[in-house]
Formats: structure tokens, C-alpha cells, sequence
């Protein structure tokens, strides 16, 4: 399995294809056989989910290690809820603005990164100093809370889906369009010509090069449409939580949960992030509940969970569950299998 | 005959180290020149001065006489010039046949048509029965032949090929021979390339440039070269021992 052999299911089997959408089904009605509770967990899977495949656009297509991927959440999150609550302009409107502050953010971190040679480790720490540095500064910003946090008008039973106002269940299927959007997107984008582009970048920076790849170009429009999906999260968890504070939205740990699930489920592929979110977030839910049933009071204990979990997949599974699985259940075709 | 690429006086040190000094030579339209000298004479010091990799401290380099030097290699490959590397560098993780893809999508915007060319280039290479294999699995011999693949898809007008013949036996080295030696007759393909194999050096070259200690000590007709006192004394001496 290699390649976009091994990445898109443009090689995927029958019993693929089956499964795929037996799980598109389950997940579109999910809401009404769910309780509550599950909603509220599905719809926490789905944006992790979601945003694993914005990260992978930077890490699995392109080779750039972001561990800083918060700060595009939390300036999606900011600027929506900031136009919202003081503009009263609505988050379908307000994404538009959110995401383009996000890929301003994004395009500085790639210009000083890229054009002065930041490789590696190097850029990862770059992407987490811009988050960090978010993460402080907007404790002072009064105009959108400070550190006291910043909150969204809610009222109870509103249903204004214009405005992004209603139940959970509106926030579920939401949340599914953008993964479904996402995996689409992500698909088109490496079939297209700059996924192949970005593909030899990862692979062989030089050899791209060589090819008459415009190395600075790929790996910026890598940060810009990855910046810009992931700054998409952000709106969503805006108004799905309807409070923002500098603390958590920019942290470092969510910057790490972010990346998890792709890690889990295998960098790079399509399916990946989706997976690694089914995967670690229902369990660390689980975890949570049973600990909480036991009466303990353990905190940190999903982080070690979470942890533990990344240290199995490095050592057993370093490509991610998905490649094994889609190999061992034969999901789609191996390399030289014909169409 | 006109000269497709001129290399004028080109020169760059490393840290004070000469890599190469005052380089000339030109390469005549629709031949192949050979670059040869012992190890450490600067070869593909110049070959990355040509194809871009880093900027010379002095000196130029003209494609049909448009001026190349400090240009990126991304633009020189626009120009032109494709190569390959004497450390093969696959796209590991693609499949032969998308590696190859990559580069001809260097003149192509859209994918099908870059995929069928790709797979007309895999035919001339002998890979066809590879392309959909993962490239890292490949052998030394095939990934030697897939850089040059991947360099061809690119469509050059000028082709440098860096030491594509080390490693291979014989045989496979005459098959390679075979396939330049009918991209240059038929296709009419410039090509300059950094060769030890001195076998297919003679049998392919029209013209023989020899570096050493980053300096041109010869240049002339194969034959010429190779009976050159310096030459010998340099080069195809330890060579000959081998």
C-alpha cells in the first residue's frame, strides 16, 4: 500500500465501498436512534475528526509538522464569536472573515518558516510559538473577554440555523458536513495537480524541486487551505459551546488532541483522521464515565490514556490503524491488483 | 553547430575550499558531452551550479543564451534542463508510475494528460510492468532508471544525468546505453552526463570534458582525451587498476 494507491479510495474494493457507506448511513441517522448523551459524543468525534483532516492537509500531504494548530481554531473561534456578539453578524457570514485572519496567521508562520529555511522540529516549535503567543496575548484583549473568557448570547430553545442557534442534533449534522466536505476535498485536492506537487514535497523536497516544483508556493498553499478548514472548527466550536477561553482554545494540549486522532488512524490517508477520532475519543469518554462511576477522582487520567494510546500506535502500528485495516480486510486494492 | 548550453568561467568555494574554479565548456546542440575526473574534482559541484541548487560566486550559465544563473531549480527545470541524482532521490512512498507523473506535470496542468505521458516515458524506460509499485520497493537498477524517467517526463531540452550507470552490471548498463543513445539519435536529446563507466562514456560521448580538483584540465573528442598525459595521470590511471 502506497502512494494515492493507498491514500484514496479510488482503489477501493467492493466490501470498501459497502462499509463506506453502511457508516455514511449509520452516522446520518445516528441523531434518531442516539440518546442525548451519544449525540453529544458523536458530535465531539466528528469535529475531531474534522480538524485531524485539516491538520493532515499540512502534515500527511505536505511534510509540515504543525503542532500549533489550536491557534487557527481559536482565531476562527474568536473572530466569529467577535463579529457575532458585536456586530451581530452571523457565523456563515462571519466564517468568511474568520477564515481569512487564519490563513493571514497561517501565511506569516509559512513566510518566516519557508523563506529563511525553518525545517523540521524547527517549524513545529515556530507553529507553537505562534500559538502560544495567541494563547497569552488574548488573555489581555478585553474587547473579547481577556482571560475571563468570552461568551455567546444563548437563549434556551432557540432554533436559528442561519445563525448557527439550536439543538444539538442541528450542531451533529453540521459537524458531519464538514468532515463528509472535508474528506471530498481532501480527495480532489490529491488527485489535482498541487497533490502531487505537495506529495513530492514530502517525499523528496529536492527531487520536487528538481521537477519544477515551486517548493515556497506548494508548502504555503498547504498552510493556507489547511489553516483556513481548520479555522472552519473553530467557528463551529464557537457557537456549539458558546464560551471561549484564551486558556483552553490555544492550548498546547488541545494543539496535541488535535493531531492524535490522524496519528492514530494514519497520517497521510484520507480515512486516517476519521478513524483516529472514532477510535481515542469515544474511548477517552468511556474512560471518563468509568472513572467517574467508580466514584474516583483521577484527573489527567485521558491525557495518560491518550498518551498510552500513542505509544501502542508508534510501536505496533507507526502507519496508523487505517492502512493496517483497509490491508487486513481488504478495503481496497493493493498495488498491482489491476482495477 | 550551435551550443544549446554555454557554462562560462564558473566558479564556487565552500568555506575557502575551490569546489570549482573557472569552468567553460559548452554543450553542442543534440550531443552528448561527458564529464569525467576522479572523485572530489567538483563534477556535481557544477552540475548544481547548472540545474540551480546554489547560486556560483562567479561565472554563468546560458541555456539556447538565455541566462540561467541564480535561478531556482524549479525555473531551471522550467527552462529546460532536467537531471537526476547521483544519490537516487524516488519519491519513496508514490508509486513509480505517479512519480514519474510529478514530473511531467512540471509542463502539464492537467493530470490525465501528465498520467499518459508518464506512462509513454515508463514504456521507453522498461518500467511499464512497474508503475504501479510503490518506489521505494524498487531496485538500485530501477530507480536509477525511474530518475531518469522522472527527469524525461519533464520534457527537457537538456538532460543531466549524474553517475545513472554507477552500480549497475554490465548488461543493465548496456541497456541503458541503448536507451540514450536512441533518445539522442531520434529524439535528438541533449545530454550531459557525469559517467566512471568509462566503457559507455567512449561509446556514447561526442565530446569529453575532465575536471580535477575542481579545475577543466582537458576537453576535446573521447579519443583525444583519453590519451592525454594529464588525464591519464589524474584519472583513468586509478581508474585502470580497477
Amino acid at each position: 500500500m502506497s502512494g494515492l494507491s493507498g491514500m484514496v479510495p479510488s482503489g477501493i474494493t467492493g466490501r470498501g465501498m459497502a462499509l463506506l457507506v453502511l457508516a455514511a448511513l449509520g452516522l446520518a441517522v445516528a441523531p434518531f436512534v442516539a440518546d442525548r448523551y451519544l449525540v453529544s459524543v458523536l458530535t465531539t468525534v466528528l469535529w475531531f475528526a474534522y480538524v485531524g483532516q485539516a491538520w493532515n492537509v499540512m502534515m500527511g500531504f505536505s511534510g509540515l509538522l504543525s503542532l500549533g494548530h489550536a491557534l487557527y481554531v481559536g482565531l476562527g473561534a474568536y473572530v466569529s464569536a467577535a463579529l457575532f456578539v458585536h456586530f451581530g453578524i452571523g457565523p456563515w457570514a462571519g466564517m468568511v472573515l474568520a477564515m481569512l485572519v487564519s490563513v493571514v496567521a497561517g501565511c506569516v508562520i509559512g513566510f518566516l518558516g519557508f523563506r529563511f529555511g525553518v525545517k523540521g522540529v524547527h517549524f513545529a516549535l515556530l507553529t507553537i510559538a505562534f500559538a502560544e503567543v495567541a494563547r497569552i496575548g488574548f488573555d489581555h484583549i478585553t474587547w473579547v473577554g481577556g482571560s475571563g473568557g468570552f461568551f455567546l448570547p444563548v437563549e434556551a430553545g432557540a432554533s436559528d440555523p442561519l445563525n448557527l442557534r439550536g439543538s444539538p442534533v442541528l450542531f451533529y449534522y453540521v459537524a458531519l458536513a464538514l468532515v463528509v466536505g472535508a474528506l471530498f476535498l481532501s480527495r480532489a485536492l490529491l488527485h489535482s495537480r498541487l497533490g502531487y506537487q505537495w506529495l513530492a514535497v514530502r517525499e523528496e523536497p529536492d527531487a520536487a524541486e528538481a521537477s519544477g516544483v515551486d517548493l515556497f508556493r506548494a508548502r504555503m498553499t498547504a498552510v493556507a487551505v489547511s489553516s483556513a478548514l481548520t479555522a472552519l472548527g473553530g467557528v463551529f466550536q464557537a457557537f456549539y459551546f458558546n464560551n471561549l477561553f484564551p486558556e483552553q482554545v490555544f492550548s498546547m494540549g488541545r494543539s496535541i488532541e488535535i493531531i492524535l486522532p490522524a496519528i492514530v488512524g494514519g497520517i497521510g490517508t484520507l480515512v486516517g483522521p476519521i478513524l483516529g477520532a472514532f477510535i481515542l475519543t469515544p474511548l477517552g469518554e468511556a474512560l471518563t464515565f468509568l472513572i467517574e462511576a467508580g466514584g474516583l477522582d483521577l484527573p489527567g487520567l485521558k491525557q495518560l490514556f491518550y498518551g498510552a494510546a500513542l505509544v501502542v500506535i508508534v510501536v505496533f502500528r507507526p502507519e496508523g490503524v487505517w492502512p493496517w485495516l483497509a490491508r487486513r480486510l481488504r478495503l481496497v486494492r493493493q498495488p498491482g491488483e489491476g482495477a | 553547430m550551435t551550443a544549446l548550453l554555454e557554462v562560462e568561467r564558473l566558479s564556487k568555494r565552500f568555506r575557502g575550499l575551490k569546489a570549482v574554479s573557472e569552468v567553460s565548456f559548452a554543450v553542442p546542440e543534440g550531443r552528448i558531452l561527458a564529464l569525467i575526473g576522479p572523485n572530489g574534482a567538483g563534477k556535481t559541484t557544477t552540475f548544481n551550479l547548472i540545474a540551480g541548487v546554489f547560486p556560483p560566486d562567479e561565472g554563468r550559465v546560458t541555456l539556447k543564451g538565455r541566462n540561467l544563473t541564480g535561478l531556482k531549480p524549479n525555473q531551471v527545470c522550467a527552462a529546460g534542463i532536467g537531471r537526476t541524482f547521483q544519490i537516487v532521490k524516488p519519491f519513496g512512498q508514490l508509486t513509480v508510475e505517479e512519480n514519474v507523473v510529478v514530473g511531467a506535470l512540471a509542463r502539464e496542468r492537467s493530470v490525465e494528460t501528465a498520467r499518459r505521458q508518464a506512462r509513454a516515458v515508463l514504456e521507453r524506460l522498461e518500467l511499464a510492468d512497474q508503475a504501479s509499485r510503490p518506489a521505494r520497493s524498487l531496485t538500485l537498477p530501477d530507480r536509477k532508471r525511474l530518475e531518469v524517467a522522472r527527469a524525461l517526463a519533464t520534457r527537457p531540452t537538456l538532460l543531466l544525468l549524474d553517475e545513472v550507470l554507477a552500480g549497475l552490471r554490465p548488461t543493465e548498463v548496456d541497456r541503458m546505453v541503448e536507451v540514450l543513445r536512441d533518445l539522442n539519435r531520434r529524439e535528438g536529446l541533449t545530454i550531459l552526463m557525469i559517467e566512471h563507466v568509462m566503457r559507455a562514456v567512449m561509446a556514447l560521448s561526442d565530446r569529453v570534458v575532465v575536471l580535477d580538483h575542481g579545475e577543466k584540465i582537458a576537453d576535446g573528442a573521447p579519443a583525444e582525451v583519453v590519451a592525454d598525459p594529464r588525464v591519464v595521470e589524474s584519472y583513468l590511471g586509478a581508474e585502470a587498476l580497477d
